[in-house]
């Protein structure tokens, strides 16, 4: 139906772009001015890099959206490949002792991981054609189990040699730009280039608006749906990479609420949560929002931190009213 | 005198003025018909006149009054109704649910099922549409659909109706039942409004007559002043040659060849074999499974049968298989299964094809160097940088074919290809596809329309329940289709 404000939709489509951007602006202002370390350099440093494990997988996120899909275990998943990555290392110390070449194989393994997980959500999706929020709610109970029944119950701890050496992963970088600030990047970088000019983005796009019309236009769109979901799961196996050396620890409880926090982080950027349109760079935005709003709880004392929780529900509830106002038709 | 008016209206999208000035006058108990070519501006003018959109400039008039409807509901408690050119029906409620949203019957809090249910069969039943008030909307047939948004109408007391396109899904016999209810409106004393590109039924009921082209009334009048070579005349201001071109073909190799093709619970047994060169029309009434043959036969949808593309047997279950092999189906249905409304001209266009523009990164250069091309090829109007959704109806169909055409089919299945398509743009298409085929390329052309068989096929297949009821010649008649859709003779001339 066409209402009587239809001819102004180009300029709603802009305030849609401008909104979020809009509101870091002012989150980075407020903090700016009620605490005169936030804009230095550790502060923003640190804000980077406690975005980049959501981010890393909220870029994926975005891809899965665009296309219509959703992925409820991202967090789960990443708990449970951060234990069988321990688990992988620590069994490998004893023939292969305490070097490289055991980390080196435990990225390999989370890799893996990741990109099995990843195919095993978008297989039962696309070739069963079960609902995604039912798959992903099934996988994402799943492997919370597991990593809590390969934990014990307790805590997997990396060998203690092994972490030292693993350490820099996370702490480490090049310029003072720690190693997840510029995975992230690299990340972030290659989901905007994929999402805007390549066929893959566009066909992401295209089922996400109209599915029925992907098929009719030839449009593989089982495979891109797989596709999506095994970007996905190869992204939180990068995330993990870079988080298990943060704590070198894996637990029942890592990664819990990622998801959530993944998937507001793509709606806050403006990806359209029904799926047709996507924006990574929107997504980064996002994350930061997200993290910034716990920074600024800890570095200030109007608030208590303990309402980050409600704050945040608040923008992402206002960021979807805002997107349904801009909605093109 | 009249009831409901538009003096000197002008309406802009943006920077971009779509009507200049338009008058239009509706009188009670008058027929009066609205006729141009797509993109006139016919939709545009009917929305101001019932309240979905205000105009830029200029008035409309109620009963002589300047009104400004708030919105729609406003209009409507006026007792002007309007039925869009798209449907505008929740697809997942059932018949009943639809005709009544929004003005349910009641019995104290509680709805009153009896009473509604009673309404919708008389309803459906003076429009002698036999499907079940509790049928799902998703589930009918797009004449079905029609003819539930016109009982929606119908339900309420109207003082002016307005349809837009409201026959361009019909078959004949539904488009019969349907002017018989404009007439029996006329006779109450409604003022109907209503754009064709069927040109025969406006002569056949128009009172009143109106003609745009390019976002101006061209011509108004008694619609008895007119008769449809005139009209074809005044809408694309020009003289119109003959709607149909030469059949020139000289049959060329085999292009496809199916046998058994079974597509479970559409079709049985269908067989053919086409060559390049030439067009084999598909006749057969609304649901007599044209559509889902084809799209069996192209891989959307599940099917069984023996298929040869050029001599070589081919396994079809996907239809980027078929367009692997050559081959394309373009559906009747663009707004569902064939365009992304939300979406540019330029994603729109390309999507099918996108592979010629894959250098690793899209060439989107090379993207709007192909649009300039369809825009000029197949005279596609509306603002370049539009949303699809937003252009007029015929102009989104010829996007939908270049579409197709941009993937460089040698078998192309066209499923009603002139649908909501005014009469010059016709002609246009009607070229076109006759081009393709001396380029040697095969078609198929699936269409309800008799006429536009007849005058376009080199041979003609029937169908009924599903199966091929009979095959004729180009000088095919009209009568021997529909004996053969309606199953009163079964024959099969030998090819
Ligand atoms: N919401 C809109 N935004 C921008 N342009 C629009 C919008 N609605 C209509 N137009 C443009 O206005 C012009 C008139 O469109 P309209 O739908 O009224 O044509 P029409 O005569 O009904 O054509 P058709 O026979 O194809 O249905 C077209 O060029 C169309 O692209
Ligand atoms: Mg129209």
């Amino acid at each position: 139906m066409t209402d009587a404000a239809a001819p102004a939709a180009p300029r709603r489509i802009r305030m849609t772009v401008i909104g979020p951007i809009l509101a870091l602006v002012l989150l980075v202002i407020a903090g700016a001015l009620m605490n005169p370390n936030f804009l230095g350099w550790d502060n923003v440093t640190n804000v980077l890099a406690r975005s980049a494990f959501i981010g890393i997988i909220a870029v994926g996120m975005t891809f899965v959206i665009t296309a219509g899909g959703l992925d409820l275990s991202v967090g789960s998943m990443a708990a449970f490949i951060a234990g069988l990555m321990i688990l992988v290392m620590n069994s490998l110390v004893p023939s292969m002792g305490v070097g490289v070449p055991v980390i080196l194989v435990g990225m390999a393994v989370a890799l893996l991981a990741g990109l099995a997980a990843g195919m095993l959500n978008g297989i039962l999706i696309t070739r069963l054609g079960i609902e995604a929020f039912i798959v992903t709610l099934g996988s994402m109970g799943i492997y919370r189990s597991l990593v809590t029944w390969l934990a014990d119950g307790g805590t997997l701890s990396l060998d203690f040699g092994l972490r030292s050496l693993y350490q820099p992963v996370y702490y480490g970088g090049i310029f003072g730009i720690t190693w997840p600030i510029i995975v992230f990047a690299v990340v972030v970088v290659i989901g905007e280039i994929v999402m805007r000019s390549t066929a893959f983005g566009r066909y992401c796009a295209a089922i996400g608006s109209n599915e029925q019309v992907a098929k009719y236009s030839s449009v593989r769109v089982d495979r891109v749906r797989l596709m999506t979901y095994a970007a996905l799961g190869l992204l939180v196996g990068i995330a993990t990479i870079m988080y298990v050396p943060r704590l070198g620890s894996a637990s029942s409880a890592t990664g819990m609420l990622w998801e959530l926090e993944a998937i507001a982080a793509v709606i806050i950027g403006g990806t359209v949560l029904k799926g047709g349109f996507g924006r990574v760079w929107g997504t980064v935005i996002g994350v930061l929002i997200l993290t910034l709003i716990g920074n600024l709880l800890n570095l200030t004392d109007f608030v208590s931190p303990y309402l980050n929780g409600a704050i945040q529900g608040a923008i992402i509830v206002l960021a979807v009213v805002l997107q349904r106002e801009g909605k093109a038709r | 005198m009249t009831v409901l008016a538009l003096r000197d209206v002008s309406r802009s999208f943006g920077p971009i003025e779509v009507l200049h000035g338009v008058d239009i006058a509706l009188r009670p108990g008058r027929v009066h018909a609205l006729i141009g070519e797509n993109g006139a501006g016919k939709s545009t003018t009917m929305k101001i006149m019932t309240g979905y959109q205000p105009p830029s400039s200029g008035q409309v008039l109620l009963d002589g009054q300047p009104v400004s409807f708030a919105n729609m509901g406003a209009a409507e408690d006026q007792g002007i109704s309007m039925i869009h050119q798209e449907f505008n029906l929740a697809e997942q409620l059932t018949v009943e649910q639809n005709i009544f949203l929004g003005r349910e019957l009641k019995r104290g809090p509680f709805l009153d099922k009896t009473a509604m249910r009673a309404r919708t069969r008389e309803l459906l039943d003076r429009l002698e549409c036999r499907v079940s008030p509790d049928r799902v909307v998703s589930t009918l047939s797009n004449s079905d659909k029609q003819m539930v948004e016109i009982a929606k109408a119908l339900l309420r007391e109207t003082r002016v109706l307005v349809m837009d396109e409201p026959t361009a899904v019909l078959t004949r016999a539904e488009t019969a039942i349907l002017l018989r209810q404009v007439r029996a409106l006329r006779e109450a004393g409604t003022a109907v409004l209503f754009t064709s590109h069927k040109l025969d039924e406006v002569e056949e009921i128009a009172d009143d007559l109106t003609i745009m082209r390019d976002g101006r009334v061209v011509w108004t009048g008694e619609a008895s002043l007119m008769n449809q070579h005139a009209m074809a005349n005044a809408m694309v201001g020009r003289e119109m040659s003959d709607l149909f071109p030469a059949k020139v073909s000289a049959p060329g190799e085999v292009a496809l060849e199916v046998a058994n093709l079974s597509v479970p619970g559409f079709s049985r047994d269908v067989g053919f074999t086409l060559c390049r060169g030439e067009v084999l029309g598909v006749a057969g009434l609304i649901g007599s499974g044209r559509t889902e043959t084809f799209e069996g036969l192209c891989g959307l949808r599940p099917a069984t049968g023996e298929v040869r593309v050029f001599g070589q047997p081919a396994r079809i279950d996907h239809p980027w298989q078929a367009q692997a092999l050559g081959l394309c189906y373009l559906t009747e249905d663009r707004k569902t299964r064939g365009l992304l409304l939300g979406k540019g001209l330029r994603e729109n266009l390309t999507l099918q094809a996108l592979s010629r523009f894959d250098r690793g990164l899209l060439d989107t250069g090379a993207e709007e160097r192909a649009l300039d091309q369809a825009i000029a090829d197949f005279d596609i109007r509306g603002h370049r940088d539009a949303l699809v959704g937003n252009l007029s109806g015929g102009n989104q169909q010829k996007l939908l074919f270049a579409k197709t055409m941009l993937a460089d089919p040698q078998i192309i299945v066209i499923d009603e290809p002139t649908r909501g398509i005014d009469i010059g743009t016709k002609q246009q298409m009607y070229v076109l596809i006759r081009r393709l085929a001396a380029e040697g390329r095969a078609i198929v052309v699936i269409s309800s329309e008799m006429q536009e068989v007849i005058g376009l096929a080199d041979r003609i297949l029937v169908m009924r329940h599903g199966r091929i009821t009979g095959e004729l010649g180009a000088d095919a008649t009209e009568d021997a289709i529909v004996k053969l859709a309606m199953g009163v003779a079964t024959e099969r001339e030998p090819a």
